[in-house]
């Protein structure tokens, strides 16, 4: 019987020929990420047990991402745990305010690779599962355990296959495909699986797009998200890897958990509505609903192709409500004001901030009031997410956030192009 | 490793949220969250409580938020194990991280009823109900996992190895 990619993975880094679905095995770990939230009560874990020296220093990656640049004395406590971990321990990979979210830096600089296995002290580390490795969201004392030994325990999940298949029409992203996939499965759709992404819409969905994907897989309660590797996987890593890697691909007769297929040729964008990402209609059926701020971020959206989408749907145009755009990542920053498109932003009159996760977890930089609605294009909107707890986020793409931002209220942004051409 | 204690019942999708409520999170001290252990379920649980005794729960035990206060809080107040139909994951992993036995077993958990004597051997995976004279079996755990929990969570399995690396550093800075 064959395996999947996913098992395969977790076969090879546990020295194994084959594992199955629910066994548990020990399997050594190709890359460690902790955040300025989670990394500070691993550090002090490891102190704990005397820990002086990391055994594999160049595993580790800290990303200050969370409330960064800090918002408060106590976040500023937080951050100053790692970086002086950091410091003490000459960590290559320590990456300080401003460099951006840790889901967009690291398959942008081209750390989590095909054949891979990384975990991640933040649940949306299942993202990097877009370049065909095995990732996954762990807790704090599990991040301490890898750094410390380099290894970390595993219940071998079991794998459901998702198929899309035809051509997607214009406006319909990877964010689109993710949120009609956990509308029809619910938020424990995938609990504890992996979710394999297939079929023929993949020949012509962007890394972008995947990204997105991957990065939802935890808002339908499953291990990891992962995709082939594929022409468009290979292009993207083979320019940036870092180090050798390990294509993986699914045998024929591998055995799935559950198998869906589903054809995109006749999507709309979607929306999800307060409060779970299950709660999907599509932009039609709620357009009109009026919103009172935009969120243009995070680690689900927030990428240089999703900022040209914007761009293009801002230019020449005036936001009518509060629209804060917040590019995911310095390299996505740099390239987007050499491409001119944080001027257009400006010029739209959004603002613009520096690299973080900000609005996303309500923490800081753009917190909604009670009552606020906001349209975003995050991955998470449940009670109190982004603020106040009777503030409500709806999650759509970034091309809906875009036009929504243009006439404050829930817009398919094939009507605002539509508005443009009639005023020419 | 074996326990012997009595049941408390629960059913399913019990969440991190009654096991320890949110209001006490603001310590991360185990007896401190002891305290309030499951207090929003089952208010006789924390006053009628013997140290040994387990839980018995439906399916999706511990699902909700991913902090690992609520088995901190079950582990500090002396429950035995948890046997489960079937266990929320990073509840799972958490609750192995800290050295606290769990057991998945559907048959075990239908069979048993409040007060129920239960014992336990986690070795095997046998589950011997002493009241009601049936015994299931829960799938034995990997000698990996084993190791974590009989070192009382993964920081202790841990702690052999990374001091035996720190003396090979120490050598290294005598020599
Ligand atoms: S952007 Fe949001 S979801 Fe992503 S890591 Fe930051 S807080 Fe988490």
């Amino acid at each position: 019987m064959g395996m999947t990619m996913a098992e395969k993975i977790l076969a090879r880094h546990s020295g194994r020929e084959r594992v199955e679905p629910g066994e548990l095995i020990e399997a050594e770990v190709d890359l460690m990420m902790g955040n300025d939230i989670t990394a500070p009560i691993a550090i002090k874990r490891l102190k704990a047990l005397g820990m002086t020296r990391l055994p594999f220093p160049d595993k580790v990656f800290l990303v200050m991402s969370h409330y960064a640049p800090a918002k408060d004395i106590q976040s500023a406590e937080q951050i100053k745990i790692s970086r002086e971990f950091a410091r003490e321990q000459a960590l290559q990979h320590y990456y300080a305010e401003g460099s951006g979210i840790e889901h967009v830096i690291l398959p942008e600089e081209g750390w989590v690779l095909p054949g891979d296995l990384v975990i991640g002290a933040d649940s949306h580390s299942c993202t990097y599962g877009a370049t065909n490795c095995f990732a996954t969201g762990v807790g704090s004392t599990d991040l301490a355990a890898a750094m410390a030994t380099g290894r970390l325990w595993f219940k071998v999940p079991e794998t459901a296959r998702y198929e899309f298949t035809g051509v997607r029409p214009s406006y319909i992203t990877g964010k689109d495909l993710i949120l009609h996939t956990i509308g029809q499965i619910g938020v424990d759709g995938s609990l504890y699986q992996v979710m394999e992404f297939a079929g023929d819409t993949l020949d012509s969905l962007p890394m972008d797009d995947r990204l997105t994907m991957a990065n939802m897989a935890i808002e339908a309660g499953a291990k990891a998200g992962i995709f082939p590797c594929d022409a468009i996987a290979e292009e993207y890593v083979a320019g940036r890897a870092r180090r050798p890697y390990t294509p993986t691909a699914s045998d024929p007769d591998a055995q799935y958990a559950r198998h869906y297929k589903w054809d995109v040729t006749a999507m709309e964008p979607l929306v999800a509505l307060p409060w779970a990402p299950e709660n999907i209609k599509t932009v039609g059926e709620i357009a009109g609903t009026a919103m009172d701020r935009v969120f243009i971020g995070s680690c689900t959206n927030a990428r240089l192709s999703d900022l040209r989408v914007v761009a293009a749907i801002m230019r020449g145009n005036k936001v009518a409500v509060d629209t804060l755009v917040i590019p995911g990542s310095r390299q996505v920053y740099r390239d987007a004001m050499r491409e001119g498109l944080l001027e257009i932003f400006m010029d739209a009159g959004a603002t613009v901030s520096a690299p973080t996760c900000g609005a996303c977890l309500g923490g800081f930089m753009g917190v909604l009031g009670p009552k606020e609605k906001c349209l975003s294009t995050t991955n998470r909107n449940f009670v109190g997410r982004m603020g106040h707890p009777t503030s409500e986020s709806y999650l759509a793409n970034p091309a809906v956030a875009a036009a929504t931002a243009i006439t404050g209220a829930i817009t398919h942004p094939k009507d605002v192009a539509a508005r443009e051409l009639a005023s020419v | 490793m074996r326990f012997e204690g009595r049941v408390w019942k629960y059913g399913d999708d019990v969440n991190t949220d009654v096991l320890i409520p949110a209001r006490y999170l603001n310590t991360s001290d185990p007896e401190e969250l002891a305290k309030h252990a499951l207090e929003d379920l089952d208010p006789d649980f924390i006053k009628e409580m013997r140290a040994g005794d387990i839980i018995v729960a439906g399916k999706n035990f511990g699902c909700g938020s991913s902090r690992e206060h609520a088995p901190i809080a079950i582990k500090a107040v002396g429950v035995s194990c948890v046997v489960a139909t079937s266990f929320a994951r990073i509840f799972f992993r958490n609750s192995i991280n800290l050295g606290l036995p769990i057991l998945e077993s559907a048959e075990a958990t239908e069979a048993a009823e409040r007060g129920d004597v239960l014992r336990v051997d986690l070795a095997t995976g046998a589950i011997e109900n002493v009241t009601r004279g049936v015994t299931h079996h829960a799938k034995p755990f990997p000698e990996a996992v084993m190791k974590i929990i009989a070192a009382g969570g993964l920081m202790n399995a841990i702690r052999d190895e990374v001091l035996a690396r720190e003396a090979t550093y120490a050598q290294g800075a005598t020599a």
